[in-house]
């Protein structure tokens, strides 16, 4: 019996939702179903307050290093929305490669977001540990985007090439990459958060299209926790160094400078 | 009459002719096929269902207006193996891009009519649907675009294509040929491009040994073969031991798609490579990283064909590099097995070589060099 009220029930349900949706806007009826809308994040690559230009431009590290920049790529997942409520909306299966050589990369565009003012992002500088071992990679995941180690099955979450002077080869080599050994020992993967700046909220509405504009500054790969000089770190393929350099990249390599409310 | 209406519109010039013809068919609606006043009986073409190998990423977008049908790629084939594309009838796209070599020729620098030679070697013409630059500084970005080069290059097949096409139309195949292909008999410029791209959007080489292993047959390689790949996967770092091959031959398709100095001169002569088409001296040297898929195939290697062999290859990288060569790439300069990280050289040994040589031999796809549907047609 139970069963038979609750078809009834969930027939009146569905008859109520045709009715509402043969006679109503459904935009004006948020009991219907939520709403969703977009937003957008560009991603602006610098070196301290210096824009990347590749190849042609040398720039300085808080420790006197100069460099080059060849490659900058890194992978940012599992995008998540904050509240000041504290509560959290994931947005599923988002895994974007950001290239410097490739401007459209650059821009991430996000769909069938719920509606709502959020104060905050989270998101994984990298490829989680669980999607990688699920194999079965296509897209930016693929093993066509120069991101993969093949014979250790794990992702360059980070890929950063160069030259420096300070050197002893003259070339910089960082692939922040894996996140196996013993207790994750060498795990380069990392979860940041970051808060919108104070009073700004990004305000997710149907016929908006709100963007947040995030900067990366590569050189605090190189600064912060740890400081790596060129001389003794130029080369690393996960690993010790390349874990340090995964907590400067932690604490403090993006950050949110304004959001535009569009 | 009919002739003299066709003349017309030729000195009117192809884009004008059109229009006018468009204009003539809209007034009085005669829904006739635009281009021919004489309406021919050939059957719409076949759409052509490309088949992509396991584990290959997407192929990139294609050119809507040259979708792939079966009589466009016959029709391709065609024109690949025609010699009346060349100034004095001695030479195809297939002199230079031979079958049997993975689309390659053997020699260093490639051969044009009356023995000219070209500044670089012939690129092997393979998976070039992900392929998103062509030809070794990227200087073309379709193949429609690029096929109208070699054609007309005097170092080349030497014969400006209008030329080509006044040939084409005195051979009494290809009126059927381009009908099945395009609708109408009529042979254009246009046509002859848009049917060689589609025919070398089939050259799909994805059935050597190493792609069989991936697909799961681990049994196919030999301990050997195995070692090697790792090693070719490796970018060593004192700890671990590798060849470094993979940072830029990475992957399903065998290559990184991106241009690099990969040190095989310390000053470049004439020939900048990726610096010639971009003007940026910082791009002077790279050339394009191209897929090791049939390399045992493709000798002699690097884009002026220098190296003879996959021995000199691996020495090369191992012990000859260029440190003093302007842009050289990073990868290039940090990249040692010796435990102390100092020896500017690979420090590969003998039997490492070997062993990445005998994993470069399970690239070669036999399925590709013999598939019928590549060949010179009967």
């Amino acid at each position: 019996m139970i069963f038979s009220r609750f078809a009834a029930l969930a027939a009146s349900l569905a008859l109520g939702t045709m009715l509402l949706g043969s006679c109503n806007d459904k935009d004006n009826d948020p009991a219907a179903e939520p709403q969703k809308s977009v937003f957008s994040v560009e991603l602006e690559n610098t070196v301290g307050n210096r824009s990347l230009n590749l190849d042609t431009d040398t720039y300085t590290t808080p420790a006197g290093d100069q460099f080059t920049i060849s490659t900058f790529k890194y992978y940012l997942s599992n995008l998540e929305l904050l509240k000041a409520d504290g509560s959290v909306v994931p947005l599923p299966d988002t895994y974007f490669l950001v290239d410097h050589a490739n401007k459209a990369s650059q821009k991430l565009q996000f769909s069938d977001v719920p509606a709502g003012d959020y104060t905050g992002l989270r998101l994984v500088v990298g490829v989680d540990s669980a999607r990688t071992k699920a194999g079965n990679f296509s897209g930016v995941l693929g093993d066509d985007q120069g991101m993969w180690w093949a014979w250790s099955k794990e992702f360059i979450n980070v890929k950063l090439e160069g030259t420096s002077p300070q050197s002893p080869k003259g070339g910089l080599v960082f692939h922040i990459a894996g996140f196996k050994g013993a207790n994750g020992a060498n795990n380069t993967i990392r979860t940041v958060t970051l808060p919108f700046p104070s009073g700004s909220k990004l305000l997710v509405r149907p016929d908006h299209t709100p963007e947040i504009h995030i900067k990366v500054d590569a050189l605090k790969m190189f600064s912060g926790l740890s400081t790596i000089r060129f001389a003794t770190v130029n080369n690393t393929m996960g690993g010790p160094a390349s874990v340090q350099i995964a907590d400067n990249i932690a604490a403090g390599m993006l950050t949110v400078e304004h959001l535009h409310a569009n | 009459m009919k002739t003299a209406f066709i003349d017309f519109l030729t000195r009117l010039g192809p884009l004008a002719g059109a229009g006018l013809l468009l204009l003539l068919t809209t007034a009085c609606g005669t829904g006739g096929k635009a281009d021919d006043p004489s309406p021919e009986s050939f059957a719409a073409p076949t759409p052509y269902v490309l088949l992509v190998p396991p584990l290959f990423p997407k192929p990139l977008p294609q050119p809507a207006d040259n979708p792939l049908t079966v009589e466009g790629i016959e029709l391709g084939r065609h024109l690949f193996y025609e010699k009346a594309l060349s100034l004095d009838n001695s030479k195809s796209c297939g002199s230079c891009h031979q079958q049997s070599k993975a689309f390659t020729d053997g020699l260093a620098r490639a051969e044009g009519v009356g023995g000219t030679r070209h500044a670089r070697s012939a690129m092997p013409l393979q998976n070039l649907l992900w392929e998103p630059r062509l030809t070794w500084d990227g200087a073309h970005t379709s193949l429609e675009q690029q096929a109208r080069v070699p054609i007309e290059n005097p170092l080349e097949l030497h014969q400006p294509l209008t030329a080509g096409v006044t040939r084409l139309q005195k051979l009494a195949k290809y009126p059927d040929l381009f009908g099945k292909a395009f609708g109408t008999s009529r042979i254009t410029e246009e046509r002859v491009l848009k049917a060689l791209a589609q025919f070398e959007r089939t050259l799909v080489s994805g059935n050597s040994r190493f792609d069989r292993y991936n697909r799961g047959d681990q049994d196919i390689l030999t301990p050997d073969e195995v070692r090697g790949m790792e090693l070719f996967s490796i970018h060593p770092n004192g700890r671990i031991r590798g060849g470094n091959c993979s940072d830029c031959h990475g992957g399903t398709l065998q290559t990184d798609r991106n241009f690099r100095n990969n040190g095989i001169s310390s000053s470049f002569g004439a020939d900048l490579g990726l610096g010639g088409l971009t003007g940026k001296s910082t791009d002077n040297g790279k050339f394009r990283v191209p897929s090791l898929r049939n390399i045992a195939l493709t000798a002699p290697y690097m884009h002026d064909g220098r190296l003879a062999t996959l021995e000199d290859v691996l020495d090369h990288y191992n012990e000859h590099v260029q440190f003093s060569s302007p842009n050289l790439d990073p990868l290039m300069l940090n990249t040692t097995n010796d435990p102390l990280q100092i020896s500017p050289n690979l420090e590969l040994t003998a039997q490492e070589k070997r062993q990445i040589i005998a994993f470069l031999h399970t690239l070669t796809d036999e399925d590709f060099v013999k598939d019928p549907r590549f060949a010179a047609p009967e």
